[in-house]
Parts: C-alpha cells; structure tokens; sequence
C-alpha cells in the first residue's frame, strides 16, 4: 500500500484574475499504478498537477494526500515532480545525483545503482546540460526516484522526444510504478497513454469531465468532450 | 607633444627594471581593488540572488536604486566615504582616513552594486527555470541562494571581474579618501594623475599600459578558469 494513498480532491478552484483555470474539481486515488491527466491545451491538466503537488495553492477547495494537506512539507517530501523541460544543474551528470542525495540526507554510494537504473552509469562524469533530450530526461527521472517518492509527478517527460527515447523513457516509468511509486502523469500522446495508463482523467475546459479505467476510457469514452478529444487523434 | 617611442621607452624602462617604488605602487593596487572586489562579491552575489528570488513591498525600489547606483561617480562616492571617516563624520574615531582601509571601503562601496545589480539580473532569469523544480525538492531559500550561485558560477566571475576592473581603473574615490601619500597610499591610477599633473605624460601613458596588462592579466587568468569551469 502506497503510504501517501488516498489522494482526495475536493470541489477544488483556481481563479487567475477572475478566470476560472480550474472548476470544481473532485477527484480521489487510491490504488497505485499509472494515472495519466489528458485533454486540449489550456484543459488545466498542468496546473492541477502542480495544484496535487503543492506547488501552487487552489483558491477554493481542498486537496490532501492520506489526510494530509498537499501544501506541507511532510507530505511533499514523500513526492517528485519532473517536468516537461527538465532542469538540468550545472555540474556533472552524477553531482545531480550527490544534490538530491544530499538533500535528502542518504548516501551518496546510492549514486552509481541510480543511474545504471536510468542507463547513464557510463556518463557520470559528464557535464548534465551536454546529454541529449531523452538522456535528460531519463537523468530527471533517476534524479527524482533518487528521493524516494511515493508519488511522482510527470507533466509531459516525452514532450519532443523520438520514438526510442520515448520508449526508454516509458521503461523507466513503468519501472518506478513497479516500486510502489504512485504516477501521476500528464501527456498528449495518445498512443503512450494506451500503452501506459492504468486509468485516465480526461480534463476540459478546466472541469474534470471523466475519471475512469483507460481501457474503458479509450474504448467507451463517456463525455463528448473526451469522444471529440479522441476522434481527432483517429482521424 | 610626446612620441610613441618616448613612451615606448619609459614602458619598457619601467618593465627592464622595475624599481621597488614602482612594484610597491602595483603591489598597493592590486591589493586594494582585489580586497574590494572580493569583499564586494562576498555581500553583493548573496544580496543581488535574495533580491532576484524574494518578494517584497518596494522591491522594484531597491532594485532601480541598486541599479542608478552602478553609475555613481567615484569621486562623489569618494566623498561620501570622506565625511563618513573624516574625523568629525560618524566612523572617524576609527581613524581610516587616508589608509589603504580606506580605500579599500571606498573601492567596496563601488563595486557592491555593480556586483549585486548583475547577479540580480542573471539569477533572476536563471530563476525562472530553478524555482518550481527546487520548490518541488523542498530546497530551503538558502540552499536555493547557494543552488543558484553555484550554476551560475562561470558567469557570476564575469561579473566579479567587472567588479574588480571598475576597482582597478578609477581614480577618484580613492584620491578623496587615500590622499595619493607616497608609500602609503599611492596606486597605480592616482600615480598616473599625479605624472600628469607634473607634466610628464610619457611616464604617466607608460603607468597607464603597466595597468592596462595587469588587467590584460587577471583577465587572462579569469579567462582560462571559466574555460576549466564551462
């Protein structure tokens, strides 16, 4: 049992001058396993993941992770996030590893294990901001797995990768779900979602119009948003 | 009217055999711009990455006035740092006043916005990046500070190296606060406006080259640590 589990969302709202981003938002999660976030750009897919993560506060409604709040440092501890653009520090491929390491107070012999994990243990020594996009990312997602989290959040991680990158980058997901991580990812691609998802929430307009099985989801879509999101993928 | 064989000459008369009055001058310079400089960057780079990260009422405030201060002459800052240790000012029990100290505050006070407006501007772009992927880490607002300074060192020592140019080449701040003494206070610049004065030029143009490749040196040497670095 994840110890973060459940996740409970609740009548949820982000206003950003007067505009409604996010709209009465209810959700719960209590299985582990792959959650993708899907739907148009501007859907609010983004924003509600940082809104679960606490990285930006709802401005009406209430989000908490096994009783807890979304904002406390307890609670965003036991998380990670990688984003569609990862940072890379300025140091060597392993020193990314060592900050993280240290942040979290373990030891840095976990380093080399890491990142044969994520297929990098040959670059160590490399400069971070000189590996490719799908090297990146690989390196964000060891560098976030490295803090032990039980949930971990992805906002787009294969966002203007090639189809082989794509795949490594899906390995290791499906990987760290495997450890017991909960993910909870946000991605446009239908296809990974197919291959990847336990179960979708489909966003529109910044409402949550559908939470359900992903084979479910893709075979009988329920609300005509998400039929149009997925007709327009097949035609 | 002087030729460039004149001050050719000079250049390298005072280069062939240096005398201990000369070193004792660029040894003084030297000493006093990079105490400055160094002194500069260990308030300015924390101070300029704080007031790029942080938020607060009247921010826009500090940071134009940090950034009109770059452009603050030396001789008014000069004069400011006089009344402040002159014996009747508020630090003159400290009796600084015309030491190389002296000098050294004064030269501080010139480099700190400099330093502190451009680690500013840089951190705060770098920010824009590092924010959410360190708040996502739990990274405390001072490991944030030091996160940032270290990823951005190869250009923060751009920026202490237009510090310690600033320090190095101006003559004002430290002719009100120094005096120009000899073997006390002289440096390079203030030796250069005293040559001046008494009319020889070729000595003082010579004194100005000797200057010009000491920082042609450091620059040199900053150069080939931000090439190791990047």
């Amino acid at each position: 049992m994840n110890r973060l589990l459940p996740l409970n969302i609740s009548n949820v709202h982000f206003d950003v001058d007067k505009r409604q981003l996010l709209h009465a938002v209810n959700l719960r999660l209590s299985s582990n396993g792959i959650s993708v976030i899907m739907g148009h750009n501007g859907a609010g897919k983004s924003l509600l993941l940082r809104c679960m993560h606490g990285l930006l506060q709802p401005t009406a409604g209430s989000i908490t992770w096994a009783d807890l709040g979304a904002e406390l440092l307890e609670t965003r501890l036991q998380q990670a996030m990688v984003f569609q653009k990862p940072l890379m520090l300025n140091r060597t491929v392993a020193a990314n590893i060592y900050y993280v390491l240290k942040q979290r107070g373990k030891s840095p012999d976990l380093c080399q294990s890491i990142l044969a994990t994520a297929g990098l243990e040959k670059k160590t020594k490399q400069s971070a901001k000189s590996l490719s996009g799908g090297e990146q990312q690989r390196l964000a997602i060891a560098r976030a797995i490295a803090t032990d989290p039980a949930v971990l959040f992805l906002d787009e991680p294969t966002a203007n990768l090639d189809p082989q990158a794509t795949r490594q980058i899906e390995a290791q997901i499906i990987d760290a779900s495997r450890q017991n991580i909960k993910i909870i990812m946000v991605t446009h691609d239908i296809a990974q979602a197919r291959r990847i998802a336990g179960e979708i929430i489909f966003m529109h307009q910044g409402t949550l119009t559908e939470h359900s099985n992903a084979r479910r989801f893709f075979d009988q879509p329920q609300s005509d948003a998400a039929r149009d999101y997925l007709s327009a993928y097949i035609n | 009217m002087i030729s460039f064989t004149e001050i050719f000459s000079e250049f390298t008369a005072l280069l062939a055999g240096p005398d201990p009055d000369l070193l004792e001058i660029v040894f003084l310079s030297l000493k006093v711009s990079l105490t400055a400089t160094l002194l500069a960057c260990l308030a300015g780079l924390p101070l300029g990455a704080l007031l790029a990260m942080t938020k607060f009422r009247g921010k826009w405030m500090l940071t134009v006035l940090v950034n009109t201060l770059m452009g603050m002459p030396p001789v008014v800052l000069g004069l400011m740092v006089y009344l402040l240790l002159s014996r009747s000012g508020p630090m003159g029990f400290l009796q600084l006043l015309y030491t190389p100290a002296a000098m050294i505050i004064a030269q501080t006070a010139l480099v700190l916005p400099i330093v502190t407006a451009l680690t500013r501007q840089l951190i705060e772009d770098s920010w824009k990046d590092y924010r959410e992927p360190l708040q996502s880490l739990c990274v405390t607002p001072m490991g944030c500070v030091r996160t940032l300074l270290w990823d951005n060192r190869v250009s923060l020592l751009t920026i202490s190296l237009a510090g310690f140019s600033r320090a190095i080449s101006e003559v004002g701040a430290v002719i009100v606060v120094g005096g120009n003494i000899d073997h006390l206070t002289r440096v390079m610049t203030t030796a250069i406006a005293l040559e001046t004065s008494k009319g020889d030029l070729a000595l003082a143009l010579a004194l100005g080259f000797i200057l010009l490749f000491i920082a042609l040196f450091v620059n040199a040497i900053v150069y080939g640590v931000r090439a190791r670095v990047a």
